[in-house]
């Protein structure tokens, strides 16, 4: 996995409530057999003006040039600033997968829906969850100045403005490290294989039933 | 110490704790589409990994499958759209070269992930069950801990047959008294999201108790549990009764004879002790709730049959304020607006919410001798699997339903989300018994507005939204 430590980039704003996985990326672009090149169509229904369509090529589509990741002063943004509950809805891993294809390293926002915020993570994301006022904060001083850039420290989990404002966030350690470091997680859940095997016997003896009944 | 139900199956399940408050949880049951899983089968190959018990899992393609009989007729090879066509066709290839047990799309036993896995007995009891899905909470109802998982996490679950979870805290939330006449499971679980808020569950198991959810069906239940992540909250959860263990009863999956004894006992240990401790418990009157409608584009944003549309001016709030602003404008309403002068255009009844039997017939009892609203464009029945199908083609449902002027369909999400050929038009506005009222969720630019069966029943032969009790 991608490792995250430290990054300084054009903060851009998703400025409203309750963003879903819907939204982020639409249904028909999960028909991918794939990982990458969602990219280009995230928030799609939001960035163009046509529908788009699986396999499509996305030059030439007609912009909406209210939706701010449009604008210029936010093309080269790599932390989204966001509101309440973002992420909310379905599993789908596309949707982190389509905010790292385009070039976000980090979203900020007062919460997150937690499937989401447990994707981000094995992508090499990072989701940071700062109180509503400071992110309003973010929000108002972002508006106010172009090219407004913050830098994330995950070591020190801090988020710094371009006025050496510093936000502390928090996280679990376990996930703080495995994303400092880009480890697998499957590699370190199989280090632990012995005790794998070890409750499986138990609960073989103990559930007979729910062994080899579907195969 | 007192536990709760979730707290139990945790426990059960617990492989390895770490300091840092996250553990290793065993799954029991993993259920796989082909959706969600392509890039995890595409992660074992490169790792040169296999899965770690093979009968552990079990497949079925659901989210792209048409649903016409006409494209069924030829199985994978007849899906017109070459890309979902490539993604069905994956699922099958992966499942054939790792050894996996799925039900292909044209097996009667295919259908959604979240009808099939209870039905078929896959789905037990005091098990762990994951799925690339969000909708995984449906199988609460049996008393389990289950929820979705994300695509890296269906390879991990693949490989290591665990989870890397962090236990999340209780919510209990409580209905009691009794259900008036025509109001459904649908409608308190919309009535609890319209409550709670779509974040109001994060970080929380749910754990639906008190008289109502005692009364409910299985299936019912199963509604309920499936809309827990509509709250935020990825499980949701029925405590283990009679009308469990009557449900699971002769199932294909279930425990053999020689097993069933034995099984049965250790299941009714799934309860909540009397005294356990919740972090947070919501109640709800059951008698107060009545068919609900979403009139946004949240599962928030519900109100009764006989409400009237809010106003957003009356919101103390900005940023909800703002979207219920937004919400309006993409919906085509206005606040004040009654919701039975709301036209429907179309009518879709299915998905992994309300495609069950019982919702079959709910609907058939609505609709029999009565006929569709020229003025709906269409109105769609899709069963949640073959077997739901079959079980509503020998009751005769399904003539009741082509006399009514609606459409039968072959198994599937369909239209709840709109990845196959089953999709709304921009502006339409659909009578939807499934569980996202997203904007574009149902098609591009399309208006859902989530119900029960019957309410979508009773709406398909207005052609308005009308309340079902009176109807």
């Amino acid at each position: 996995m991608k490792a995250f430590t430290q990054h300084t980039g054009i903060a851009a704003p998703m400025d409203r409530a309750n963003v879903d996985t819907d939204m982020i990326i639409p249904k028909q672009f999960l028909k991918s057999i794939k990982r990458s090149g969602f990219g280009k169509n995230l928030f799609d229904e939001l960035r163009y003006l046509d529908e788009g369509q699986p396999d499509q090529s996305c030059e030439g589509r007609p912009l909406n040039n209210e939706f701010p990741l449009n604008f210029t002063r936010y093309q080269q943004a790599s932390i989204l600033l966001a509101r309440e509950n973002f992420g909310c809805g379905s599993s789908r891993e596309h949707a982190p997968w389509a905010l790292d294809d385009y070039g976000f390293r980090c979203v900020i926002a007062p919460s997150f829906a937690d499937i989401f915020y447990n994707n981000c993570f094995k992508n090499g994301l990072l989701p940071i969850v700062l109180p509503a006022e400071q992110v309003d904060q973010l929000f108002v001083a972002m508006y106010a100045s172009e090219g407004y850039q913050l830098t994330v420290d995950l070591e020190h989990q801090t988020v710094t403005t371009p006025h050496s404002e510093v936000f502390s966030f928090t996280l679990d350690d376990f996930r703080r490290e495995c994303l400092l470091k880009g480890l697998d997680d499957i590699g370190l859940t199989l280090e632990c294989a012995d005790d794998i095997h070890a409750y499986e016997r138990k609960r073989q003896e103990q559930t007979p039933w729910l062994f080899g009944a579907i195969s | 110490m007192a536990k709760t139900l979730y707290d139990k199956l945790w426990d059960a399940h617990l492989v390895a704790a770490r300091d840092d408050g996250s553990a290793l949880i065993y799954i029991d049951r993993h259920i796989v589409h082909e959706v969600t899983s392509p890039q995890a089968f595409e992660g074992l190959r490169m790792a040169g990994r296999q899965p770690w018990r093979v009968d552990s899992i079990l497949a079925t393609p659901d989210h792209n499958v048409p649903t016409t009989s006409k494209e069924r007729a030829s199985g994978v090879e007849g899906i017109e759209d070459q890309v979902s066509k490539i993604q069905v066709k994956t699922l099958d290839d992966n499942c054939d070269s790792f050894g996996i047990t799925e039900f292909k799309i044209n097996d009667q036993r295919q259908g959604i992930v979240h009808v099939v896995g209870p039905e078929s007995g896959a789905c037990l009891p005091g098990m762990t069950v994951v799925c690339g899905d969000s909708h995984t909470a449906t199988n609460g109802a049996l008393g389990a801990l289950a929820h979705g998982i994300g695509t890296s996490e269906v390879e991990h679950v693949m490989a290591t047959q665990c989870l890397v979870a962090k236990k999340m805290k209780n919510m209990l939330v409580r209905v009691d008294g009794e259900l008036g006449e025509g109001v459904t499971p649908k409608d308190v679980v919309l009535a609890i999201i319209a409550k709670i808020g779509t974040a109001g569950g994060t970080g929380y198991a749910i754990e639906f108790g008190g008289q109502v959810f005692r009364d409910m069906s299985m299936e019912g239940r199963m509604t309920v549990c499936n809309m827990a992540i509509e709250g935020g909250a990825r499980a949701g959860m029925v405590a283990v009764d009679d009308t469990t263990i009557n449900y699971v009863k002769g199932r294909p999956f279930a425990p053999a004879a020689e097993y069933w004894e034995q099984a049965v006992a250790q299941w009714r240990e799934f309860v909540s002790d009397d005294d356990a401790i919740f972090d947070a418990l919501i109640t709800l009157d059951g008698a107060e709730i009545k068919p609900q409608v979403s009139w946004g584009t949240s599962p928030e944003m519900v109100v009764s049959i006989d409400d009237s549309i809010p106003d957003p001016t009356a919101e103390p709030d900005s940023v909800k304020r703002s979207g219920m602003v937004r919400a309006l404008e993409y919906m085509g309403l206005q606040a004040g607006q009654k919701i039975i002068d709301i036209a429907v255009d179309r009518v879709f009844i299915g998905s992994c919410t309300n495609s069950r039997i019982e919702d079959m017939r709910a609907v058939a009892a609505v609709v029999k001798g009565r006929q569709k609203a020229a003025s709906v464009k269409e109105a769609i029945v899709v069963p949640g699997s073959g077997l739901v199908k079959a079980q509503a083609e020998a009751e005769g449902l399904d003539q009741i339903f082509i006399a009514a002027g609606l459409e039968w369909r072959e198994p599937g999400c369909s239209m709840c989300l709109a990845m196959n050929a089953d999709k709304l038009g921009a502006g339409e506005h659909c009578a939807s018994t499934s569980n996202r009222n997203f904007e574009g969720r149902q098609g591009y630019g399309g208006r859902t507005h989530l119900v029960s069966p019957a309410m979508a029943a009773a709406a398909s032969i207005a052609g308005h939204f009308v309340d079902v009790r009176t109807f």
